[in-house]
């Protein structure tokens, strides 16, 4: 986006100020954020699939043990969103901490506790997919796409 | 008493006094290395109230009725309220005026509230209207997180340049009665945007108009900066300390260097408390300056000061619009009075 100059100052002054902010600006620090992101998010896979084993193990077969892991794994996200120890997880792991079903239940959960004070209708009810909407909307969409794509294409 | 004009924007102003001042902050901020100048420091974030909202308005109440006891006054001495707060509709500065109910200035400039407020009530107190005037400004961190950012538990990762909403108030009594301290002159900020769009880089917003209003003010009074013990901003931070030092001598030939000292830089420790670039928020330059600063003149450690706090003019809206952010910057001239002036 081109630079707006609103108060008729000198553009000039003004292009070299942002080219300096832009030079000197602490930058994220990439490949650490990286790591920790495949270390968390590699641990919430982890211990997902501990639990899915675990019910494959008690008889579950791989496609009926998938729902009750994410049941458990929701249930580990706002619990530990509830404690406030799921922001300091997704603080230090990033994408790796949202991206998991458990970073799900943070968005969803999160919301519910913040907006309590709004009362049930206005407060929770209508913010409770303040942070989720997104991924719900574009989630739907995006699947009735490919319903279509696959029903046109023929593949049952 | 007198207010003279000097140049587009400054005043000269006689006759015109800070009496007592008085700053309440949060626990985090109570554990950074001002700690020993706050009034009072909360034990938690409020959690004591309804919501972050009341706690906010309690916070402001308080360092309220601590500047009032100071000056051994009540509040029917307080001829005008001039105070703002960054909550939509300004209701902690409106709120919390409902107990006090006394004549109330709400005043809006973001974090630059305070100092948009010792100038007013400066201005007006000068001609002859209201004698007393009580300056106030208050944030809350938790209660600004909900407006401008995420849910609380919500887990993201904070930019290296985002900001630190301080929960802390400042409370100034300003008056014609002679006192120690002398508010010399103002300067009322102009707003400047500089095409800056990230809410979480606040610091290359306000920088400009930190420097445009030092160094108009410095201009108009035909001073220099040798004429002040410090220059003090309000919430730039870190980077934005850099990027004013960087701008005034580059482009204004104005080398600010030491003299310029930012309260949000120094209300945290900044390498052990994760506060990124600093702290931010009305409170922050009203509780630094109410705690610290006015404390440091009134002990003969500092003379002069000229104190500029910063506002980022951008709500929620805004730059989901994709509105580039507005800044502003007003300044005040403080002056201790020597025996004998």
């Amino acid at each position: 986006m081109g630079i707006d100059v609103r108060n008729k100052a000198n553009p000039d002054r003004i292009r070299r100020f942002q080219d300096y902010a832009n030079r000197i600006r602490p930058k994220k620090t990439v490949g650490i954020n990286l790591a920790w992101a495949f270390l968390v998010g590699g641990a919430i896979s982890l211990f997902g699939q501990g639990v899915m084993w675990a019910f494959e193990h008690e008889g579950f077969s791989s496609q009926t043990a998938a729902t009750p892991t994410s049941i458990i794994l929701v249930g580990m996200g706002a619990l530990l969103t509830g404690l406030g120890w799921y922001d300091r997880i997704v603080k230090r792991g990033g994408m790796g901490g949202s991206l998991p079903i458990t970073g799900f239940a943070n968005a969803i959960v999160a919301p519910a506790m913040e907006y309590r004070s709004e009362g049930l209708v206005l407060g929770i009810g209508a913010k409770l997919f303040t942070v989720a909407g997104p991924v719900l909307v574009y989630g739907m969409a995006m699947a009735f796409v490919v319903g279509v794509a696959r029903y046109l294409l023929g593949i049952s | 008493m007198a207010v003279q004009r000097s140049g587009e924007s400054s005043y000269q102003i006689e006759g015109v006094y800070l009496g007592q001042t008085a700053a309440v902050a949060g626990p985090k901020e109570g554990e950074g290395p001002l700690a020993d100048w706050f009034d009072r420091i909360w034990p938690d974030e409020g959690t004591r109230y309804h919501s972050y909202e009341k706690a906010e308005q309690a916070l402001l109440s308080e360092a309220e009725s601590i500047a009032l006891d100071k000056s051994n006054m009540t509040w029917t001495d307080v001829d005008v309220v001039v105070g703002g707060d960054l909550l939509d509709q300004l209701i902690t500065t409106n709120f919390d005026a409902r107990s006090h109910s006394r004549p109330m200035l709400g005043i809006f400039s973001a974090c630059a509230s305070f100092t948009e407020g010792l100038a007013l009530a400066s201005l007006i107190l000068g001609q002859g209207g209201p004698s007393t005037a009580l300056v106030t400004a208050a944030s809350h961190h938790l209660s600004a997180e909900r407006q401008f950012r995420f849910p609380l538990e919500l887990g993201y990762q904070r930019s290296p340049t985002a900001s630190w909403t301080a929960t802390a108030s400042g409370a100034a009594v300003l008056g014609t009665r002679s006192s120690d301290l002398r508010i010399d002159s103002v300067t009322i900020g102009r707003v400047l945007d500089w095409g800056s769009h990230d809410p979480n880089d606040m610091a290359s917003a306000m920088a400009p108009a930190a420097v445009d209003t030092i160094v108009r003010h410095l201009e108009a009074m035909g001073e220099t900066q040798a004429h002040y013990d410090a220059i003090v901003t309000g919430d730039l931070g870190r980077f934005g300390l850099t990027l004013a030092q960087h701008l005034a001598a580059e482009e204004y030939h104005v080398s600010l260097g030491e003299k310029l000292q930012d309260c949000g830089e120094m209300l945290y420790d900044i390498q052990h408390q994760d506060v990124h670039n600093g702290g931010s928020g009305p409170g922050c330059s009203a509780g630094v300056f109410s705690g610290y600063f006015a404390e440091k003149l009134r002990s003969g450690r500092l003379h002069r000061i000229l104190f500029v706090a910063t506002g980022a003019l951008f709500s929620p809206k805004s730059y989901q619009q994709g509105e580039s952010i507005p800044g502003i910057a007003h300044a005040v001239a403080i002056t201790r009075q020597e025996e004998g002036q």
